[in-house]
């Protein structure tokens, strides 16, 4: 038995060791799913860099290690989570605070917002909505090949449940938490589901965040559908420590002239890896996907986005932008996918990446796949270093060479943050980005606990 | 409109193959099959030294071990590599009396394909080495040459007259470990060119070899060896074609190409196997490797490319740009059409510091033909100041075709800067109306538009194939523009 085989021969027994216990706390519906997915990892395995889309992140560090536990809640985990409050003045939203990937409430766990929206657990709505769960859960896939999706579904018990019912438009956007504390090592897995019906207008925003120095990994995936006419923005923000690992799955089904944008923005975290799937499902929908990564230290960020252009008159639009210091790397996988028929399709398609010292590296890969004709599809990338004419520009009126660096800086990154459309958090993440390039922003003064005050 | 140009396209596109005659020469061959002995037997007919025969036997081992790729974005139906015959070659190539005259019959068959074998003035700035099936049957202009002290031969010959050279250099670029096909052509290659500029010498005309598969049942296997000493610069042709059958040929061949100091090489080709009829039964798997090594300071190797036929094309022309300010250029037009399938692009591995690379690649798929452009671009930790431009672009003329585009980019230098951009897009109902409210037909306007697409491309090739790859591309489209 080789390496690779141990580590999943380690997560198949992380599986059959919890099995019992993950049943007892779950829905039916959820269970329904587990023996399919787990026979389906095991023939996987956990992806190597032989697998062509994992071909530039290695996850053996990460994966390679004795997660002991599988996290269950209990009670008195629930205090911290209490004490937490966001930090974004004037952001007005519907909160959701997750621990570890679990609702750490008592009491309320599922709860109806003005409109007929629901919010709250998962697995309380696997049983109150059954049908509308099982009509949207596990279908959106769309046949994935990736075996920490399928290690998903074996073993995530919770996670957060969105519905928009037909026609209802959410004022407030919905802001999800996600908090991992523990005193131990855990590996946890949550499960997310948002539905929003046709007509109906919502925005998420998800905040990952670290309150506890330990080593954590964690692999969430979210299914999201988005109904006709439906428009749907989710906007996710990563800061999390060094020693923490991020593995994120999204897929967005989009119906006919529906409009859905996915944002990442990622300031911290040891590895990071959002893959993002797109499948516009409807003629003339629309997709808009955009990434920013600061990376320094050993920091390792992959965005992998594919979008599957299934239907005619279609758009979609991609970019991914960063900035890679010190020892960090960075990969970018793009895919634009064009079926046969797909005509009149508008794709583009742009990564551009900043290396500031010759240890960082970063790997791009942008695809085009196009199988019918009448189409204008582009894309474009590149690797360099800040401009120096603009640079000697700056400096010429005075401005010193720092200051300057940070303005090119700052102006480079701001093209993904203004996709952002919830003013406040745009504004936020502003100026958290000019923190980050300043070097100000440690982990400690974006925690939002303030453990120290 | 969109309908009659589609009949236009689909006219233009169905264009005929025009070198798919087979001329009947009694040749020698061995049986099918793959095995030690064949690479002995192989070996052994050209009266090889031992430390070739060695090569070729670690060779076959190593490919024993490996699996056929299946990493390309291609169709590959399983190839029987036991049912290949591995050695063909014509019976007499040489007529009895032994004046050096070729045999009339080959003759006939190179002058149908344009190719002179005798030193016409006409042609005086082309010297050609002729390959046939298995072996090389002529090399033009080899005194003119030798008195510029320049070594251009049949491989064989080059392994008799001058085996130091080729030991020095045979495998340096693509060691028969690189891959499947690789291996499979170091174990069984046949003939090809070998080609030597020395210190400081300025090729005076173009060099070539023309390959042509005549023999049914066989692969060719050829393998080309250039090396261009300081300072010495060489312009290199490559053509070939072979007879329309209804069976599958396999060809796999090795290009290695070393430039010293501030030497330059460029490297021509225009690829016009027989891709196979209307409903994709036939045409050549054509899966090459090809690798250059800018091996000194300021060299330059460039490869021109213009593939229009094969069934399968599986090619990647790659730069290793390992002296400092070194330069690799790669310029590629790809037509595919009818059910062919092309994998191609190229490779840029920048090693040394200031190394420049260029890429413009240029896909025409027609029909319901794939096609594919891949590459890397790679620098390097030290490769400081790496420069690399690439742009790909796809032009789709029907609605059953596909161009796709797999740039892989790996930077691991501040100072590098690198760019790709790509597009994909059919003929405009502009453009054509913009050419047709001018009086030019909207068949004309196509060809007028195509030509203008791969212009930045043919423009790169010398004069003689730039003439024969213009009108190779409006054949190659026949019946397909609109």
């Amino acid at each position: 038995m080789n390496n690779k085989d141990g580590i999943s021969q380690r997560y198949l027994q992380l599986y059959n060791d919890n099995i019992e216990r993950i049943r007892q706390n779950s829905s039916p519906l959820l269970n329904s799913f587990r023996e399919e997915a787990i026979g389906k990892f095991t023939m996987m395995g956990i992806p190597d860099r032989k697998n062509e889309s994992y071909r530039y992140t290695n996850l053996a560090s990460f994966f390679n290690h004795d997660f002991r536990n599988v996290f269950m809640p209990s009670e008195s985990d629930f205090l911290k989570a209490e004490e937490f409050r966001c930090d974004v003045k004037a952001l007005d939203t519907h909160g959701i605070v997750l621990l570890n990937g679990f609702y750490p409430t008592l009491h309320d766990k599922l709860r109806e917002l003005p409109g007929g929206a629901w919010i709250g657990s998962m697995n309380e709505a696997a049983e109150k909505f059954s049908s509308a769960v099982a009509e949207h859960y596990g279908r959106y896939l769309n046949g994935n090949n990736d075996a920490l999706v399928h290690l998903n579904s074996a073993m995530a018990c919770d996670g957060v449940f969105i519905r928009i019912p037909e026609g209802t438009r959410l004022r407030k956007p919905v802001q999800i938490v996600n908090l991992v504390h523990a005193n131990e090592d855990i590996f946890n897995q949550h499960r997310n589901l948002i539905i929003v019906e046709k007509n109906a207008e919502a925005t998420i925003i998800i905040c990952d965040h670290t309150l506890s120095p330990g080593r954590f990994l964690t692999n969430a995936v979210t299914e999201i559908f988005v109904g006709e006419n439906a428009r749907f923005d989710i906007i996710r923000i990563q800061n999390e420590h060094n020693n923490a690992g991020k593995i994120t799955h999204t897929f967005i089904h989009q119906e006919r002239n529906s409009s859905a944008a996915s944002g990442n923005i990622t300031l911290h975290g040891g590895l990071v890896r959002n893959s993002t799937h797109h499948y516009l499902g409807g003629e003339g929908a629309e997709s808009n996907s955009y990434g920013l990564y600061l990376s320094d230290k050993f920091q390792h960020v992959d965005n992998y986005v594919s979008v599957d252009h299934a239907f005619p008159h279609c758009t979609s639009n991609q970019l991914f932008k960063g900035v890679l210091d010190d020892m960090a790397t960075g990969a970018f996988n793009g895919r634009i996918f064009v079926h046969k028929d797909a005509q009149k399709t508008l794709a583009y398609q742009k990564n551009d990446s900043i290396l500031l010292t010759d240890d960082a590296k970063m790997d791009t890969k942008p695809q085009l796949e196009i199988y019918a004709d009448d189409v204008k599809c582009s894309h474009g990338a590149t690797v360099g270093q800040l401009d120096k004419d603009a640079l000697f520009y700056l400096q010429s009126r005075g401005i010193d060479k720092r200051e300057a660096r940070l303005m090119l800086m700052f102006g480079f990154a701001h093209e993904v943050v203004q996709n952002i459309n919830v003013e406040a958090l745009r504004e936020r993440i502003d100026s958290l980005v000019m923190q980050r390039l300043r070097g100000e922003l440690s982990r400690c003064a974006s925690c939002m606990l303030r453990c120290s005050e | 409109m969109g309908k009659e140009n589609d009949k236009v396209i689909g006219e233009v596109t169905s264009g005929e193959y025009k070198y798919g005659f087979y001329s009947d020469i009694e040749i020698e061959s061995i049986p099918k099959g793959l095995s030690e002995d064949v690479v002995r037997i192989i070996s052994g007919k050209k009266g090889e030294p031992q430390w070739l025969l060695d090569f070729r036997l670690k060779a076959f081992r190593h490919w024993q071990t490996l699996k056929m790729p299946r990493w390309a974005n291609l169709r590959i139906p399983d190839i029987d590599f036991q049912d290949i015959i591995y050695y063909a070659a014509p019976r007499k190539q040489n007529t009895v009396d032994g004046s050096g005259e070729i045999d009339p019959e080959i003759k006939k068959t190179f002058d149908k394909l344009g190719i002179p074998l005798e030193e016409q003035k006409h042609l005086a700035g082309v010297a050609v080495d002729a390959v046939m099936d298995s072996v090389s049957v002529k090399t033009t202009f080899k005194e003119t040459l030798a008195e510029a002290g320049i070594i251009f031969s049949s491989f064989s010959d080059a392994v008799k007259e001058y085996p130091d050279l080729v030991k020095r250099y045979l495998g340096t670029v693509v060691p028969y470990t690189d891959n499947f096909f690789a291996a499979l052509n170091s174990a069984v290659f046949s003939d090809g060119s070998f080609c030597y500029i020395p210190k400081g010498v300025r090729c005076p005309m173009e060099l070539s070899t023309y390959f042509r598969i005549n023999a049914a049942n066989t692969g060719q296997f050829e393998r080309t060896l250039l090396v261009a000493d300081e300072e010495a610069y060489v312009s290199y042709l490559e053509g070939c074609t072979a007879p329309m059958r209804d069976e599958n040929q396999l060809h796999a061949a090795v290009v290695e190409i070393i430039a010293e100091n501030n030497a330059e090489v460029k490297y021509s080709t225009v690829q016009n196997w027989y891709p196979g009829d209307k409903e994709g039964r036939g045409g050549i798997f054509n899966f090459v490797t090809k690798r250059g090594l800018c091996r000194g300071e300021n060299s330059k190797i460039s490869w021109t490319q213009v593939e229009t036929g094969s069934a399968i094309t599986w090619k990647y022309p790659s730069c290793i740009l390992k002296g400092d300010n070194s330069s690799g250029e790669f310029y590629s037009v790809a037509v595919t059409n009818n059910h062919q399938q092309a994998d191609t692009g190229t490779k840029m591995i920048h090693i040394g510091r200031n190394t420049k690379s260029t890429i413009v690649s240029k896909g025409i798929s027609a029909g319901v033909s794939q096609n594919s452009y891949r590459g890397l671009v790679k620098v390097l930790r030290n490769a400081a100041g790496a420069r690399n431009f690439s742009q790909c672009d796809s032009l789709l003329l029907g609605d059953k075709c596909g161009a796709h585009t797999f740039p892989y980019i790996e930077v691991d230098n501040q100072t590098a800067i690198v760019e790709h951009e790509a597009t994909t897009s059919k003929i405009g109902e502009d453009q054509i109306f913009y050419c047709n409210q001018r009086g030019i037909s909207t068949e004309d306007a196509v060809g007028l538009i195509v030509n203008g697409y791969a212009r930045e491309v043919i423009n790169k090739l010398p004069m003689e194939f730039a003439v024969e790859a213009q009108k190779l591309l409006q054949i190659s489209l026949e019946g397909s523009v609109g």
